[in-house]
């Protein structure tokens, strides 16, 4: 992983000090080894935070909307599930293609520290990685850690390390492939009555804090005008008094991307309340895949979505249900 | 504040119809001039295309208060905007998909094709529905305590 963030540094540099671009958009050191945060550098001093390691799942593809409308053009490095959101923004006409150079950059899977945390493991200050296994270190001593437990849950059903776009790229060494079906946990819930159904996205529906994070970092999200910051329109806030409201946002937030999501996972990475936001989007998927064909938002930067077109003969909404045709 | 009744009052179901202008409400016309019935409990919203109802505007029919929702349209192929309806055929196959995965009844939202000329069954259908929302019972799982009233 070293010398890949290494290769990637240096190429930021050179673009930097080329001129080539007016900015990079990469990832930043946080407080801590653990919270790398997204950021723009536009000078080779700026560099000097630059950081790439198992912490950086966040997907920056959206960080374009604006920064691909400034002055001069912009550099930034997209995981391959970034790509997918990258060019599902580009067909959406939310970022200028001309205006940006895409660096396609190696992904061996993101971690989440807060199931390193879980172990037992508190004061992380670096994590070494090498292959199935990882090595965390703390103030209090070394680790050994099987990697496929503390991978985001994104990233344990990744849908592929082919990037769908790029300019160039750096990838140094091979990459895993996912380790669980993004579909099963689906599947499970489908499986369920309707009343255990119910009672499952109650309980995990109620916790939500409507801090709306879920929508602002979804790069399918990028309306201007959003209906959940609409006073009239009844949801702009959690109401203490009932259910309708919750229900209401997710409806509402996942079928608004039905069709556009590309099943980036952010939704459910910066959920402060760990709500499988996920299983919401995936349903979506399911169904189109089940109804209509198989369709991945994102795997290409034209045509139509399964929301958008239509076949004379398409099944009935009556005779739709658990997303197959009957 | 609430009066605790022992008495059970009937339940009658308040069903939400949204009808396009084209077929569908000309046939809820028809229904009435013909003297079929339909009953009183369905409360029809008038579209210009079954297309034009939103998810939101099914969403809100339950919030304030609907046991039911259907949604009436031209046949396959009748639009008068020639491919309206396709599309909420897609829309309303996953949100219907969608609100049942999150364990609201299936029976609670239907689409049905009603052409201007078939009074007999839009009767019909809406006879159907409103039995089969009867039957059910009423909505509990997709309501605003905020907006009901009196309870
Ligand atoms: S989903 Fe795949 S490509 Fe994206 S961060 Fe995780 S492992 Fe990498
Ligand atoms: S991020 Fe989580 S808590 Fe915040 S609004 Fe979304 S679902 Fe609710
Ligand atoms: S809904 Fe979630 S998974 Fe889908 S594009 Fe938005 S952030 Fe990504």
């Amino acid at each position: 992983m070293k010398d890949v963030e290494l290769k990637m540094l240096e190429r930021a540099k050179q673009l930097l000090e080329s001129g080539e671009v007016a900015r990079v958009i990469g990832w930043k050191k946080g407080e801590f080894y653990f919270d790398p945060a997204p950021a723009s550098f536009e000078t080779v001093e700026e560099l000097g935070d630059f950081v790439y390691n198992g912490f950086c799942g966040a997907n920056l593809s959206k960080y374009l909307i604006q920064a691909s409308k400034k002055e001069g053009k912009t550099a930034i490095f997209l995981k391959p599930c970034d790509s997918y959101s990258f060019n599902q923004l580009v067909k959406e006409h939310r970022i200028v293609r001309e205006n940006i150079h895409v660096i396609a950059i190696e992904c061996q899977g993101k971690l989440d520290i807060e199931k390193i945390k879980a172990q037992g493991i508190s004061a992380v200050t670096e994590v070494e990685e090498e292959g199935e296994s990882v090595t965390v270190s703390s103030l209090y001593g070394e680790t050994k850690l099987n990697k496929a437990e503390i991978l985001l849950g994104k990233c344990a059903s990744c849908k592929g390390k082919t990037h769908q776009v790029k300019d160039e790229e750096i990838i140094l060494h091979e990459m895993p492939a996912p380790i669980n079906n993004r579909f099963d946990e689906v599947a499970k819930l489908e499986a369920m009555t309707e009343d255990e159904r119910f009672a499952f996205w109650r309980e995990q529906l109620q916790k939500c804090i409507r801090c709306n994070a879920c929508r602002n970092v979804c790069p399918a999200c990028s309306c201007v005008k959003c209906v959940f910051d609409n006073p009239a329109s009844g949801i702009e806030a959690k109401a203490n008094d009932d259910k309708f409201e919750e229900q209401l946002f997710h409806i509402i937030r996942a079928f608004h991307v039905a069709g556009r999501c590309t099943d980036c996972g952010e939704c459910s990475r910066v959920c402060p309340q760990n709500i499988p936001l996920h299983l919401l989007n995936r349903k979506f998927i399911k169904d189109i895949d089940g109804l209509y064909g198989e369709f991945q938002a994102g795997e290409t930067d034209n045509g139509k979505t399964p929301l958008t077109s239509y076949t004379e003969s398409d099944v009935e909404p009556n005779n739709a249900l658990g997303g197959e045709a009957k | 504040m609430q009066e605790v009744t022992t008495k059970k009052k009937e339940f009658t179901p308040n069903i939400v119809a949204f009808c396009c202008n084209w077929c569908s409400y000309a046939g809820a016309d028809l229904a009435g001039s013909s003297r079929l019935s339909y009953p009183a409990n369905v409360k029809i919203i008038r579209v210009p295309c079954s297309c034009r109802v939103n998810p939101t505007f099914v969403l809100k029919a339950f919030q304030q208060g609907a046991d039911g929702v259907i949604l009436c349209g031209c046949h396959p192929g009748d639009c008068h905007y020639v491919t309206g309806n396709y599309y909420t055929r897609r829309r309303m196959a996953l949100l219907f998909n969608f609100l049942n995965y999150m364990g609201i009844e299936k029976e609670r939202t239907r689409v049905e094709w009603v052409s201007a000329a078939e009074g007999q069954r839009f009767s019909a259908v809406m006879n159907d529905f409103v039995k089969t929302i009867t039957e059910l019972g009423e909505n509990k799982r997709l309501t605003d305590l905020r907006v009901k009233e009196g309870e």
